[in-house]
């Protein structure tokens, strides 16, 4: 079936199976391989994008339900060329090791940051709670987070 | 200088922008999908294999182990385990065929279409199956491997004791899950095979494919590509991977991709070895060990793999870093009919770190010492002889991993604030525990001295130096300290240095990616190799410029003061001139140091590092839940080239130990694991995470690269045993077994509730 939605700012249509999962659709018709998949079941979080604002397995959605989403992968979070301040905090501060659960990471803290600025470290901790990594013990990650909170909310630091 | 500066990581941008090619991201022309045909029971022979001839089987890729042109083992230490079972099945999920097809779907549905037809046999499954000899699985005894470590006179010992404390603990399999499943490529060429995939040790598949496919070193290519997570999971088992894609791309003549799922990679792949450890400890009444004696069982599964190499580990740490003159350690690993248990951070150290930490809360309780101080009593220190009988002469960070752990966490105050509060009333009883630990960096033995790690550098066109090593950077940080260590050595920027794909075809065998040994071993050699390539280029420099006395400082040779050139232009014009620079260096023991394997007695590792735990729990009378509050943990790694990458490696080690404390925990049936999958394979989350204060030590190491040891391990050693004693602090209750879950601790706690009732009747009549 056909289908529109507009994924990273670009208007995209594809012509797919429409149980295909929206994981497999980014990966293999868009290329966009920086959605990772990690147990399939929607458990692990590796394959976290945002649709329509909010932070989805993407494992667990047949694309038919994309008719129209706006969907934001790993691939949009930085801005014409430059690393987000996000990305730039996870660099700071050693929240990415291997590298894999980055990605899913990257989008469920940007969701956080989008609707709630100015995060709480449970509300940080609450946020990354669907996205498991392996090498971190997590601290390095919600350090990441929180000083991207704040560099975003106060332009001085 | 960058040693010890936080510098951000060499491929730090390419993963955090989704850049970063993993296999599974790459897609070859007129590649095809490859997946594995597994046996159903855990012991038996084949009867037979049968196609369904319902399904069209046209488009079907279809290999057993008679495709294999050469020896159908995966090489490892012996051969024993076979890339393809041609009739004995050892262990569920065994390989027996592989197919391959142009679509994942394909593949997927073509096996469906497979029945295999088995005689089973009666399956040994367990530890104390094993021990009856009946069935015979390997040998006449069912064991692969026994060890022997004696010191001093153990009767002796015990006859000079004021009290003999007895302890069993039992550990259970961990699973690595690493988030990035297991994954290969291979790409057969004219008389080529070449493997790309996920990897920790490029020269352990090579050596594999060569036996399989009978090639030589040329032949068989084997390039890492960035790899998500390895713990010691893809030590050993990615030679087993690539085997079956190569053979598929051998008979396809076509680029094979095999992608474990989740499932088929928690059922097939390796594990933590399970395991039986028993203590016998004599003590005087003022805490002094004076006899110990241990012994250590093993689970190796189904085939030998790397389980004495494990054993070996896991015995000489088995007295922990304390002081004993009369020790006698007996340890024995057994087969049983499950997946081969293999690799795992740590290696066998965190198995007997559980029972040796227990062990010295059992002790404490038992003298009525606090455990802090029974440690103090006991613990290694420099100039003392461990149970192999060597003697630590250098870098032993004991005493400060103690105090400084111990002052930061305000372990003695809040130990007695908790003790105030389980006393009165309130609905979370509190507690907090230590462990202390140690690590052997590098392999054990004479380990190092046979493999000559090889590293080397080479001058590239562009002005820059280039690192060809076969270590693999899988998340803790190689090329950032590889570049760290050369820049620093050379007097030159740490962007001035490149780092080369493992790829054997390009770089050396500079020995596996394991056993804490990247930094300490192979960066030492890179140091090596860094001082040699610098006095060449000066000598270049001061021959061009006709100057004496030139020197290479933050990338500019200087000479009297003048700067003549920069690193880049001479490194440039070098190449122009002379054509490739290469330099390589080989490992060197220090002096001193030696091992006999024989007596298993001696240097059993040229360094340790050092740790302590403190960890703190609230526990929920009611329900039995287990919160880890907090751990603060002191650890001495030498010299920390990049503390940021140190204190990453020491919280993820700690929060995966945890996981092995608290929660994770495998559910067999016949021989096959029921909870394969993230639903019910339960890792520690964001929320189960503690809070954590990471203090590190850093006693140099003198023949490390600028002082530093190991790190990657040692994490691992600690939280278990620290958080069992944190609940024994604020339940009373000794939990002798991991997982310390909330059932294991009910019933603990109801048996001791039956045994206080029993006392007491006791003493009433």
């Amino acid at each position: 079936m056909k289908i529109a939605m507009k994924v990273n700012s670009h208007q995209v249509e594809i012509d797919v199976n429409g149980m295909k999962r929206l994981l497999d659709v980014l990966r293999e018709d868009l290329r966009l391989t920086g959605t990772k998949e990690g147990c399939g079941e929607g458990e692990c979080g590796a394959c976290s994008v945002i649709i329509d604002g909010r932070v989805i397995n993407s494992c667990l959605v047949p694309v038919c339900q994309m008719q129209e989403a706006t969907i934001t992968t790993v691939e949009g979070i930085a801005k014409d060329g430059r690393l987000d301040p996000l990305q730039q905090a996870f660099l700071l501060f050693g929240g990415a090791q291997c590298g894999i659960c980055t990605p899913g990471m990257l989008i469920a803290a940007r969701a956080l940051l989008d609707s709630n600025p100015d995060p709480t470290i449970d509300e940080i901790r609450e946020s990354i709670a669907g996205n498991l990594c392996r090498c971190t013990g997590y601290t390095k990650i919600i350090e990441a987070i929180e000083h991207a909170a704040n560099s975003t909310s106060d332009p001085s630091i | 200088m960058p040693i010890g500066k936080n510098v951000s990581r060499k491929e730090g941008a390419e993963k955090l922008t989704g850049e970063a090619r993993y296999v599974d991201d790459i897609v070859l022309e007129g590649m095809l999908y490859g997946k594995t045909i597994r046996s159903t029971v855990p012991r038996g022979l084949i009867k037979s294999v049968k196609f369904d001839s319902a399904y069209n089987w046209s488009g079907i890729v279809i290999a057993d182990y008679r495709d294999i042109p050469g020896n159908n083992f995966v090489a490892l230490i012996v051969n024993d385990q076979p890339l393809l079972a041609q009739s004995e099945i050892r262990h569920c999920e065994e390989p027996i065929l592989l197919i391959a097809a142009r679509t994942k779907q394909e593949v997927q549905q073509a096996a469906r279409y497979i029945r295999i037809e088995y005689e089973e046999l009666p399956p040994v499954l367990t530890i104390d199956d094993s021990l009856k000899s009946e069935p015979k699985i390997y040998a006449d005894d069912n064991i692969y491997k026994r060890l022997c470590i004696s010191r001093g006179d153990l009767e002796a010992g015990f006859r000079d004791a004021d009290l003999i404390i007895e302890g069993e603990y039992r550990v259970p399999h961990q699973e690595q899950l690493y988030i990035e499943t297991q994954g290969m490529i291979a790409i057969p060429g004219k008389g080529t095979m070449t493997v790309m995939g996920s990897m920790q040790c490029p020269y352990y598949v090579h050596r594999a494919l060569k036996q399989i496919f009978n090639l030589s070193d040329e032949q068989a290519i084997v390039i890492q590509t960035t790899t998500g997570g390895g713990f010691g999971g893809k030590e050993e088992y990615p030679s087993m991977i690539a085997g079956h894609a190569a053979l598929l791309a051998l008979k396809s003549q076509r680029p094979v991709k095999m992608i474990y799922d989740r499932a088929e990679d928690i059922a097939a792949t390796t594990k933590r070895h399970p395991g039986i450890i028993r203590h016998r400890t004599g003590v005087k009444r003022n805490g002094r060990l004076v006899a110990s004696e241990i012994d250590i069982i093993f689970d190796g599964g189904a085939y030998v793999t790397l389980t004495p190499v494990v054993l070996s580990r896991g015995s000489i740490h088995s007295p922990g870093p304390y002081a004993c003159d009369n020790v006698c350690i007996n340890a024995r690993a057994v087969a049983t009919n499950t997946p081969p248990n293999g690799a795992f951070r740590g290696f066998g150290a965190p198995q007997v770190a559980f029972a040796y930490e227990m062990q010295m809360e059992k002790i404490a309780a038992t003298l009525g010492l606090d455990p802090l101080d029974l440690r103090r009593i006991n613990m290694l220190r420099e100039g003392d002889i461990t149970a192999t009988g060597q003697r630590l002469n250098w870098s032993v960070g004991s005493e400060d991993v103690i105090t400084a752990a111990v002052e930061k966490s305000n372990y003695l105050a809040k130990r007695e604030q908790y003790r105030i509060d389980n006393e009165s009333i309130g609905s979370k009883r509190r507690g907090i525990g230590l462990s202390f630990f140690f690590h052997g960096a590098a392999f054990t033995g004479s380990g190092e001295e046979k493999m000559k790690a090889k590293a080397g550098l080479e001058v590239t066109p562009e002005g820059k130096v280039r690192v060809l090593s076969g270590s693999t950077e899988i998340g803790q940080g190689t090329q950032t300290i590889f570049a760290q260590i050369v820049s620093s050595e050379m007097g030159i920027e740490f962007q001035q240095v490149e780092i080369e794909v493992p790829d054997t075809s390009r770089v050396p065998d500079s020995g596996p990616t394991v056993a804490s040994r990247t930094c300490m071993i192979v960066g030492r050699v890179l140091q090596l190799a860094a001082r040699e390539i610098k006095e060449k280029l000066i000598l270049f420099t001061a021959e061009r410029h006709g100057e004496a006395n030139v020197k290479l400082i933050d990338g500019q040779y200087i000479a009297n003061g003048k700067v003549l050139a920069g690193f880049s232009q001479v490194a440039h014009e070098y190449f122009s001139i002379h054509g490739e620079l290469r330099v390589f260096a080989n490992y060197v023991n220090p002096p001193g140091i030696s091992w006999n394997e024989d007596t298993y007695s001696g240097d059993a590792y040229p360094v340790y590092s050092w740790g302590v735990d403190v960890a703190e729990v609230e526990v929920d009378p009611e329900t039995y839940e287990i919160k880890l509050v907090k751990i603060t943990t002191a650890q001495d790694v030498g010299r920390a080239i990049h503390p940021l990458l140190v204190e990453g490696q020491i919280e993820g080690g700690t929060l995966q130990a945890a996981g092995y404390g608290l929660l994770e925990e495998l559910h067999w049936d016949r021989g096959r694991i029921v909870n394969n999958r993230l639903t019910n394979y339960i890792i520690p989350t964001s929320l189960d995470a503690p809070e954590m204060e990471t203090i590190i030590i850093e006693k140099e190491y003198p023949h490390g690269p600028f002082g530093a040891k190991g790190v990657g391990e040692l994490p691992m050693d600690g939280p278990a045993p620290a958080i069992a004693a944190a609940v024994f602090n604020a339940t009373g209750a000794f939990i002798s077994e991991l997982p310390v879950t909330p059932e294991r601790l009910h019933a603990e706690m109801e048996k001791r509730e039956y045994e206080k009732d029993e006392n007491n009747e006791t003493n009433e009549n």
